[in-house]
């Protein structure tokens, strides 16, 4: 499955990295809150990620559209809590397979940077 | 991966559905944001602040939609889309431009389809048989005389049959067989048709399928054995209705009745590659024993066992075939035979290979002449476009964008120069290969195929490559501002640039316009030589007709019935003289060996001669010269007088320094006393130098193999025919409907082949020529537009109109000259290259190079005069009141 994350990566340079982090996002959103429409996912993930993340809520679709035409999640125009029409994403049992990759992937990348990191600071003290 | 898969599915189907798509995330945007305005009022924020925040929030709605489409679609290829839909408003606009450009593209194409296809079926494809590199043939090594040195006796060819290890089979065919040898009888007019005698296996050793029926079986190869035969594909559809119940029927040849067995498949064309331009109808069984007595005549084909090379074949043939004897029957005839064995497609187009890589060189530069040419127009508009594409530029295209979209317009271009040169080459092929005049192995089967249709594609886009990029490169590099200056344009340095560019440009075409020009020339100077060359007859004004009769094996009878046709022939009105022969130059021969008595020349030994059984008059009816002595005359053929004429080679060869008439020869197990010298005859073909030839009165001991009556009159062939036909028809009711054929017919049968590549080669030497004056003018005529107010600056101060006519002619033959300079160079070198296509010409040939280099001058010249008269009519006034 790294491959073909990579494969995407590589072909819209764009975004590059974030495009790949936002959908781990929006995947882990999803699988914690179960179904939501595309404002909701953005301000959880702002909220959760206190707005450390620079997220232009618009980008959220772009991702909603690839996530959903790779079969992780499903789409279903549906009512908001206050009765306004609205189209709500759900993970779908592929997503939750592929969250679960990417939460190891970034979970050993996350250990291994912060293993290198430490030793570089290490390595400062003479 | 099924993601990877599912997602590429998506993306399709999503390119097709891009409004409800578009109009869904439309919604979903519209509901974020009010959601977002709702969220941000309830935190106290006023309408009109809260809305400004929701869209701060959200970020462009425009990039948003951006990258939703870029998401789910085919970005890339939406901007081919988008490519190809301006490129085809822009053709659209510039409808001059495009026509123009299409239909040089479709000529330069159209061209090198077709003559990629004549190469590709003649050197490139395999033949169309089952594994063709096993197959061989084998001819003697050194051919002093025509087909009867290439071929082997029977006896031979069983023997090298029974003793190699070699091939797998070895088998030929009955290598004399003039055309329309057999009679088509049973319904009305007997109808002449050619009939090829084959070995047994002969098929079997090509491979050849079969549309109908079976092959030969071996039963069918021994004494006495029920005639039957093999019909061709076309013969079968043509003349036998395409009844596929004509297998074991039997049809009439010659009064007997010949049993079908079967109908060969459609791609087999037995005279496209043993014999090109014949045309083959069926085939018999060579029954050997019915040939032991004579002399060579099967020409030799092999299938190589697997694991055997040509080499180990060679050697063995070398080995073997000098033990074999000639005849089983007379072992005091001696033995030892050569053979040769080269690839049969080797041996089937091997010598036109020179030629036709020529011919794919010269087509391939015109290709390229096409090229610069177009890119001369395209560089010419892209000043005319400069402009908009700054603007392009300044609206944020990137140098990369703009490149594809201008490289998109020339693959617009070439590709509908392609398809029209498709058309243009489909045209060309299948007229060749319904062309039966043009002596070229495999041109029957000429066609644009899978191959040809890949290499379109492959230059099509080659040139769209070519002729685009530069002009490309160069727009997109366009200086922003010079170019949006409102200037009337460019700035002087600028213009300057362009102009070097498309001047060299132009340079070019004119030198790869001069290489063609001179290879032409040199080809072409050859053809005329060749047409000058002395035959030693007289083609023009004859013409020839087999005549078919029953002599019942009686030489007295036959001597007759000659006498009768030939009498009959002169008193038709209009004829001048007529005689028979058994062969007619440049169509079949055969040779016999000759020896002068008590001669010494090559150790006594027999040499090959070319053997020519004759009627009185056929000297005078065909236009040979009887240099000395006299004609064979009637006398010799009742009498049987074994006299013969022999041609010059002969008398030199045979009896140096003597008077040959009266000397004796032994010819045809005979002794025949010369009586007469005749001038050298080019027997094969125009361009080979005259062989040994001698001429025998038909008698008892000479016997002839047919014959042909020929008519010398002023008249045209077609007038003369019915007269003719009537009045063989009157002295033989069984007279088949054979064709009165102008003499001249088979000389252009010999020359066709360099005729082809002289009228091909000639062609693209003018369409170069075209094209290069035609960039000189397109260059010329640019920068007179834009110096129009220099030159009306010039004018105003007191320049007359024959010193600008003058200026604007000079700068045109500097550019011709440069490029005739340039040219000919090259041309030395290419001249050299193709000297041994040149036939009486030497490749530095001195008229040939003035002549062409002066041509091309003058050419140039009248492209130029054109915008220096039109510079030259230029008022001060009107001009400098332009800007």
């Amino acid at each position: 499955m790294w491959f073909c994350h990579m494969r995407i990566c590589m072909a819209e340079t764009k975004l590059d990295l974030l495009q790949g982090t936002l959908d781990v996002m929006v995947l882990q959103t999803l699988a914690t809150l179960g179904a939501l429409h595309g404002y909701g996912i953005a301000r959880r993930i702002e909220q959760v990620s206190a707005h450390e993340v620079l997220l232009n809520q618009g980008t959220i679709y772009a991702s909603l559209v690839r996530l959903q035409q790779r079969g992780w999640i499903d789409a279903e125009w549906g009512t908001s809590d206050n009765n306004r029409k609205a189209k709500f994403y759900a993970i779908t049992r592929a997503g939750r397979k592929q969250l679960a990759q990417d939460t190891a992937y970034w979970q050993r990348l996350a250990s291994v940077m912060q293993r290198v990191l430490a030793m570089q600071a290490e390595g400062g003290k003479p | 991966m099924t993601s990877f898969l599912r997602e590429a599915l998506n993306r399709f189907r999503s390119f097709f559905h891009k409004q409800p798509l578009d109009h869904e995330l439309d919604a979903e945007m519209a509901a974020h944001i009010e959601m977002a305005m709702e969220e941000n009022s309830r935190r106290g924020m006023s309408p009109v602040e809260a809305r400004r925040a929701a869209y701060v929030q959200f970020g462009g709605m425009e990039q948003a939609r951006e990258l939703h489409r870029d998401s789910r679609g085919l970005p890339w290829l939406d901007v081919l889309m988008q490519d190809l839909r301006f490129a085809f408003r822009t053709m659209r606009r510039d409808r001059g431009f495009t026509i123009i450009a299409v239909l040089i593209l479709a000529l330069g194409i159209g061209a090198n389809i077709a003559v990629f296809s004549v190469v590709n079926t003649i050197l490139l494809r395999p033949l169309p048989f089952r594994d063709p590199q096993q197959l061989v043939r084998i001819v003697e090594k050194d051919p002093k005389s025509g087909e009867s040195s290439k071929t082997y006796t029977a006896d031979a060819t069983q023997d090298f049959q029974q003793q190699n290890r070699s091939f797998q089979s070895i088998s030929g065919y009955f290598a004399f067989t003039g055309p329309d040898n057999y009679k088509l009888m049973g319904s009305g007019q007997p109808l002449p048709v050619t009939g090829i005698l084959v070995a047994e296996k002969f098929f079997d050793t090509l491979g050849v399928q079969l549309a109908a029926g079976r092959l030969f079986r071996p039963e069918e190869f021994v004494k006495n054995a029920g005639p039957v035969t093999l019909v061709s594909y076309p013969f079968w559809k043509r003349q036998l209705g395409g009844n596929p119940d004509i297998v074991g029927r039997a049809i009439n040849l010659n009064g007997k009745p010949v049993t079908v067995v079967g109908v060969l498949a459609d791609t087999f064309d037995f005279g496209s590659i043993f014999s090109p331009g014949a045309k083959v109808d069926l085939f018999t069984p060579y029954i050997m024993d019915d040939f032991r007595d004579d002399g060579n005549d099967l020409a030799l084909i092999g299938r190589l066992k697997r694991g055997v090379s040509l080499g180990q074949a060679q050697k063995e043939a070398d080995e073997l075939l000098p033990r074999l004897y000639f005849m089983h029957k007379h072992p005091e005839y001696g033995k030892g035979y050569t053979g040769q064995l080269t690839e049969l497609k080797e041996y089937v187009s091997g010598k036109l290979r020179r030629s036709l890589i020529v011919l794919w060189c010269a087509v391939g530069l015109i290709l390229l002449i096409v090229c610069v040419n177009l890119s001369n127009l395209l560089l010419a508009r892209a000043a005319a476009r400069s402009k908009e594409f700054a603007m392009r530029g300044a609206l944020g295209a990137q140098r990369g964008r703009l490149v594809r979209q201008l490289l998109t317009e020339s693959m617009v271009l070439s590709g509908s120069g392609a398809v029209l040169g498709l058309g243009l080459a489909y045209a060309v092929t299948s007229y060749l290969a319904h062309q039966g005049s043009i002596a070229l192995p495999l041109l029957s089967s000429v066609r644009v195929d899978g191959t040809a249709l890949a290499w379109t594609v492959l230059i099509g886009v080659g040139a769209a490559v070519l002729f685009g990029l530069a002009p490309g490169l160069r727009m997109s590099r366009a200086d922003l501002q010079e170019a949006l200056k409102d200037s009337g344009g460019h700035g002087a340095s600028e213009g300057r640039k362009h102009d070097r560019l498309r001047s060299s440009l132009v340079i070019t075409e004119v030198a790869l316009a001069c290489v063609l020009l001179v290879g032409a020339g040199l080809l072409l100077r050859s053809f005329l030589r060749v047409l000058d060359v002395d035959l030693g007859f007289e083609p023009s004004h004859a013409a020839a007709i087999s005549v078919d009769y029953n002599d019942g094996r009686n030489a007295g009878k036959r001597a007759a019935i000659w006498q009768e046709v030939t009498r009959r022939a002169a008193l038709i009105p209009g004829v001048d003289a007529a005689g028979i022969t058994d062969n007619l130059p440049m169509s079949r021969n055969r040779s016999w060996g000759i020896k002068a008595k008590g001669g010494d020349y090559d150790g006594g030994k027999f040499q090959g001669v070319f053997v020519y059984i004759v009627s009185p008059g056929f000297f005078k009816a065909i236009g040979m010269r009887l240099t000395e002595g006299r004609d064979i005359n009637w006398d010799d053929l009742f009498n049987n007088q074994n006299v013969v004429i022999v041609n010059e080679t002969v008398a030199r060869k045979l009896w140096p320094g003597q008077d040959p008439i009266g000397h004796i020869a032994l010819v045809g197990g005979a002794e025949a006393r010369v009586i007469g010298v005749i001038a050298d005859v080019r027997e094969t073909s125009a361009e080979e130098n005259a062989g040994w030839q001698m001429y025998l009165p038909a008698n008892k001991q000479f016997g002839p193999e047919g014959a042909e009556l020929v008519v010398r009159s002023k008249l045209p062939p077609a007038a003369l025919a019915g007269s003719v036909m009537s009045m063989l028809r009157h002295v033989n009711p069984g007279q088949p409907a054979m064709e009165f054929k102008p003499v001249q017919t088979l000389v252009d049968h010999a020359t066709s082949p360099r005729r082809f590549f002289v009228l091909l080669v000639g062609g693209f030497a003018g369409l170069g020529l075209l094209l290069a004056s035609l960039g000189i003018y397109g260059v010329i005529s640019y920068s007179v537009t834009r110096q129009t107010q220099e030159i009306g600056i010039r004018m105003a101060l007191g320049a007359t109109q024959s010193q600008v006519l003058l200026g604007v002619i000079w700068k045109t033959l500097r550019l011709a000259f440069v490029g005739i300079g340039v040219g000919t160079a090259a041309s030395i070198g290419v001249a050299r290259l193709i000297a041994s296509l040149l036939y009486g010409t030497a490749p530095n040939d001195p008229f040939t190079f003035a002549g062409m280099l002066v041509l091309l001058a003058i050419v140039a010249l009248l492209a130029g005069y054109i915008p220096a008269y039109r510079a030259s009519r230029i008022h001060p006034m009107i001009a400098l009141r332009t800007n």
